[in-house]
């Protein structure tokens, strides 16, 4: 018999092994890679995000001497004075030296335009100032922004920077003065949109996006709730409901960008409601966030055992009592985390609005329902298509609050699931 | 006064008769006897009250306001001489713009015309005799309503099962408005594409290889016809979606893996959530990423090997897309590969497979079917995808298999479409109507077979 020299199991086993483990390991190995690398993207987003947005919470200012000087204003019309002149007059006296047109106009382009503006609301809010002499910071150019940041490099030739030398001269004597500083962006959080980085704001943006929001949360979560319950608790099993279902499963993997061709053929054309609306966004987030709640609230209701409902039909309650006194308060904290989850989406969603007109360039802060208006993702989109340099960090802050935002959101979305949760 | 306020001035009014009707419901039942002489709780019947009261007033009130408008235009048009109306459609069209922005009072002062500004006065006088009527009417009918059902209220009648009636009938109009939704998106996108097909010819629009949708402003200009075939867009987006998966499908899929069969569940409850953060990040804050870190950086490591990158290339956006559904793929394999019966991992061990080899040959194998159509169903959020396509991709329909190169999107061509100043009756705006429509198709084709193909896999596993 030759026993001994056929290989036995073992043996081809055990010469197999080490290559097998060896595959074993590198399985595992790419695996964890998998993981790791998909944590470190959302990690370089994050920073990449973060490092460049940080800055545009700092906003240099310049420290001007201004003489509201009481030839300037005419007592019956305190709104037409020539504001930006008291802005020129007091540059002009911080550089005597500074001679002819050119260079003079290239002095005054280091204050925003938007001093003039601050210096009018100071006089309108308080008459008793004018005659006297006040030193008063006022915001500076972006240009100037930048330089003190860092953006704009001084070792590139004089024509490819967009300050001449003379001006970064000027800008470091002020510097060296103490005339120039960075301080807190109070305007990044009070002003509406403007086609100067320095004058730009979100609230115009968070105001829209509050009221759009608050359309939506308005229609869906008692729609999206009383969908799930009759689906759940009342409907009877039937074609038409199965079609239902199946319905309502598309309708949340359909493009959000389809939504918003809905919104304009619909709403905007044949209804001919306002354009770039707030009460048009939220009825299009309404449709498009819908089925992600009821699909959540179906969720919650389905997790609700049999027997409290058996229970309470015992002691002879009619089926809406069952579901209004037992059924819904049980499923409640459920159907909230589903809302909160839908409504963090219709926060970051962009791609509808577009098609209804949010996009245009709105710079007052609205204050209403119909009011043309912007919301914050939408103002993300038209900052980071803007060229100036000083957008860009702009854009950085604004995904900084609206990530904060929505962090915040699922944060309370998850705080709800585990205070509430319960286990049958 | 606004007419929002009728609806504030409605509640009330119907919490009152709330109230009211609860209070005559007791006071039937004489004193002593409580209320177990009634047939219902006393609330039913204040409840039945006030819902008689706003329901009725309600429905008046929409009707009312969705006519009015229409209704008080026409009327304000008929004060204009008939020689300003008697001009083409879409002239009249842009007059009744004009009338629109003036009575919202847009118009700056001194391009007013006379005539205009006096159809406005009348429109806002008309204006205002519509809400008094309207407010006439609705308070009778609250009245009228509420009193009806006031003087019915006895201790027999049934009103506990009128008002769930009630309820249930508004809980089936809710559950209606999903298909009125899927409706409305379907008949809209497809009337708007039979009016875009009516000028361009379907074939030429399934089959054309040339997309450039700017027509000729004046007659004699040279050039740009205007033509629509769909076939460089839609290349464009099958390859960046084809990017994209290329990414997240390996990714998504091999994390799952790892998070469902080999990590401890102290890394799992740390590592799943943080991921999910991926999926909850919006994506305009994506197409920024693409735009400002991703693209430059591709365009210099390309220059690096003397390759000639555009920096709107097809690879950026592909790659930010493809990291945007990498928790989509890992979350829904993540479901299927839990879902798969813990018996035939045990047969494999049994069997002396290592863990690696039983999850290649026995896990995935049994799961396929599941993931599969969670690819699909990323693969379909991939097409969709809009954000980042418009900030990173580029406009310019390019017929190119080369990623390094500016491609369009079908979202993107309906976004650059759509956006901005439009005439509602020209093929370019129609157009991108036709792409909503084909957009449309293709991902329902690609989420029926998805649901499809997963809910058949869940119950070979119940």
């Amino acid at each position: 018999m030759q026993v001994g020299k056929r290989e036995t199991t073992m043996e081809r086993v055990n010469r197999g092994l080490a290559r097998r483990y060896l595959q074993e390991r590198l399985f595992r190995l790419f695996g964890l890679g998998a993981v790791i690398l998909s944590i470190c993207l959302l990690g370089l987003l994050f920073v990449s995000i973060g490092l460049k947005g940080w800055p545009a919470f700092e906003q240099t200012e310049i420290l001007l001497d201004i003489n509201f000087d009481q030839e300037l204003f005419a007592v019956d019309n305190l709104m037409g004075a020539d504001y930006g002149a008291l802005v020129k007059s007091s540059m002009r006296s911080l550089f005597p030296e500074v001679k002819g047109r050119a260079d003079k106009r290239k002095l005054y382009r280091l204050v925003s335009s938007g001093a003039s503006y601050v210096l009018r609301k100071m006089v309108m809010e308080d008459t008793a100032i004018i005659g006297s002499s006040r030193k008063i910071w006022l915001p500076a150019d972006d240009e100037v922004d930048m330089l003190l940041k860092g953006h704009i490099r001084r070792d590139v030739p004089e024509s490819d920077r967009r300050l001449s030398d003379q001006q970064i001269g000027w800008i470091d004597q002020l510097t060296e003065a103490g005339l120039l500083k960075k301080k807190f962006n109070t305007t990044f959080f009070t002003a509406g949109d403007s086609r100067e980085p320095e004058l730009a704001g979100i609230h115009g943006a968070v105001m829209g996006s509050i009221y759009t929001l608050t359309i939506t949360l308005l229609l869906s979560f008692p729609i999206g709730v009383a969908t799930a319950v009759y689906l759940e608790e009342f409907a009877p099993r039937s074609r038409w409901i199965d079609l239902v279902e199946v319905n309502i499963n598309n309708l949340a993997a359909v493009p959000s960008i389809i939504f918003g061709l809905l919104g304009l053929a619909v709403f905007l054309n044949i209804f001919g409601m306002p354009r770039s609306a707030p009460l048009v966004g939220g009825l299009v987030l309404t449709l498009m966030t819908l089925p992600t709640i009821i699909i959540a609230s179906r969720a919650a209701l389905k997790s609700v055992p049999p027997s409290i409902r058996e229970a309470a039909f015992g002691v002879g309650a009619s089926k809406l009592q069952v579901v209004t006194h037992h059924v819904l308060p049980l499923a409640m904290p459920g159907m909230m985390t589903g809302t909160i989850i839908g409504m963090a989406q219709a926060l970051g969603e962009t791609a509808p609005l577009l098609m209804i007109g949010m996009v245009a360039f709105i710079v007052d802060v609205p204050t209403g329902f119909t009011d043309p208006s912007t919301v914050l993702p939408v103002q993300i989109y038209l900052w980071a298509d803007s060229p100036e340099r000083a957008f860009v960090e702009r854009t950085s802050a604004a995904i900084m609050i609206l990530l904060a935002f929505l962090i915040s959101m699922n944060a309370i979305a998850v705080f709800l699931r585990r205070k509430f949760e319960r286990r049958w | 006064m606004s007419p929002f306020s009728f609806l504030v001035i409605l509640l009330a009014a119907s919490s009152f008769a709330y109230m009211h009707g609860k209070r005559r419901a007791f006071s039937l039942t004489g004193s002593g006897s409580g209320s177990s002489r009634l047939h219902s709780l006393p609330g039913y019947y204040g409840m039945l009250t006030a819902l008689w009261c706003a329901l009725p007033a309600l429905a008046i009130f929409v009707f009312w306001m969705s006519c009015s408008e229409w209704v008080l235009t026409d009327l304000a048009m008929k004060t204009l001489p008939a020689s300003m109306l008697n001009v083409p459609v879409d002239q009249a069209n842009l007059l009744v713009n004009d009338l629109h922005n003036l009575i919202a009072g847009h118009v700056a002062a001194r391009d007013i015309n006379p005539v205009l500004q006096q159809a406005a006065d009348h429109y806002l006088a008309m204006e205002r005799i519509s809400y008094m009527a309207l407010a006439g009417i609705m308070s009778a009918s609250a009245l009228f309503f509420s009193a009806l059902v006031y003087k019915r209220i006895r201790p027999r009648m049934r009103a506990r099962n009128h008002v769930e009636r009630i309820i249930q009938i508004a809980l089936v109009l809710c559950s209606t408005i999903a298909i009125i939704t899927t409706i409305g998106i379907v008949l809209s996108v497809l009337f708007e594409s039979i009016r875009f097909f009516q000028q361009v010819p379907l074939t030429d629009f399934l089959f054309g290889l040339k997309w450039s949708p700017q027509m000729a402003m004046r007659a004699d200009q040279a050039g740009s016809s205007g033509s629509f075939g769909a076939i460089p867009v839609l290349a464009g987006t099958f390859m960046i979606s084809g990017i994209a998966l290329a990414v997240a499908v390996p990714v998504g899929l091999l994390s799952a893996i790892y998070l469902s069969e080999y990590a401890s569940s102290h890394v799992r409850t740390w590592a799943k959530p943080t991921m999910e953060i991926l999926a909850g990040v919006p994506t305009v804050v994506y197409g920024f990423f693409a735009a400002l870190v991703v693209a430059p950086f591709i365009r210099d490591a390309g220059g690096l090997f003397g390759l000639d990158v555009s920096s709107e290339s097809g690879l950026a956006a592909g790659l930010v897309m493809g990291i945007m559904i990498i928790p989509f793929v890992s979350s829904l394999s993540d479901d299927v590969i839990n879902a798969v019966p813990q018996t035939l991992r045990d047969g494999s061990y049994a069997l002396g497979a290592t863990r690696s080899e039983t999850i290649r040959k026995v896990v995935i194998p049994a799961a396929l079917p599941g993931i599969v159509g969670g690819i699909l169903l990323a693969a379909s959020r991939a097409i969709g995808e809009t954000m980042i396509v418009v900030m990173a991709a580029g406009l310019s329909a390019n017929l190119t298999a080369n990623p390094l190169q500016a491609v369009t999107t079908v979202t993107v061509q309906i976004v650059t479409l759509l956006v901005g100043d439009q005439e509602f009756d020209s093929p370019k705006t129609l157009a991108a109507f036709a792409l909503g429509l084909l957009l449309f198709t293709i991902t329902l084709i690609l989420n029926v077979i998805a649901l499809y193909v997963v809910r058949k896999y869940r119950e070979e596993y119940e």
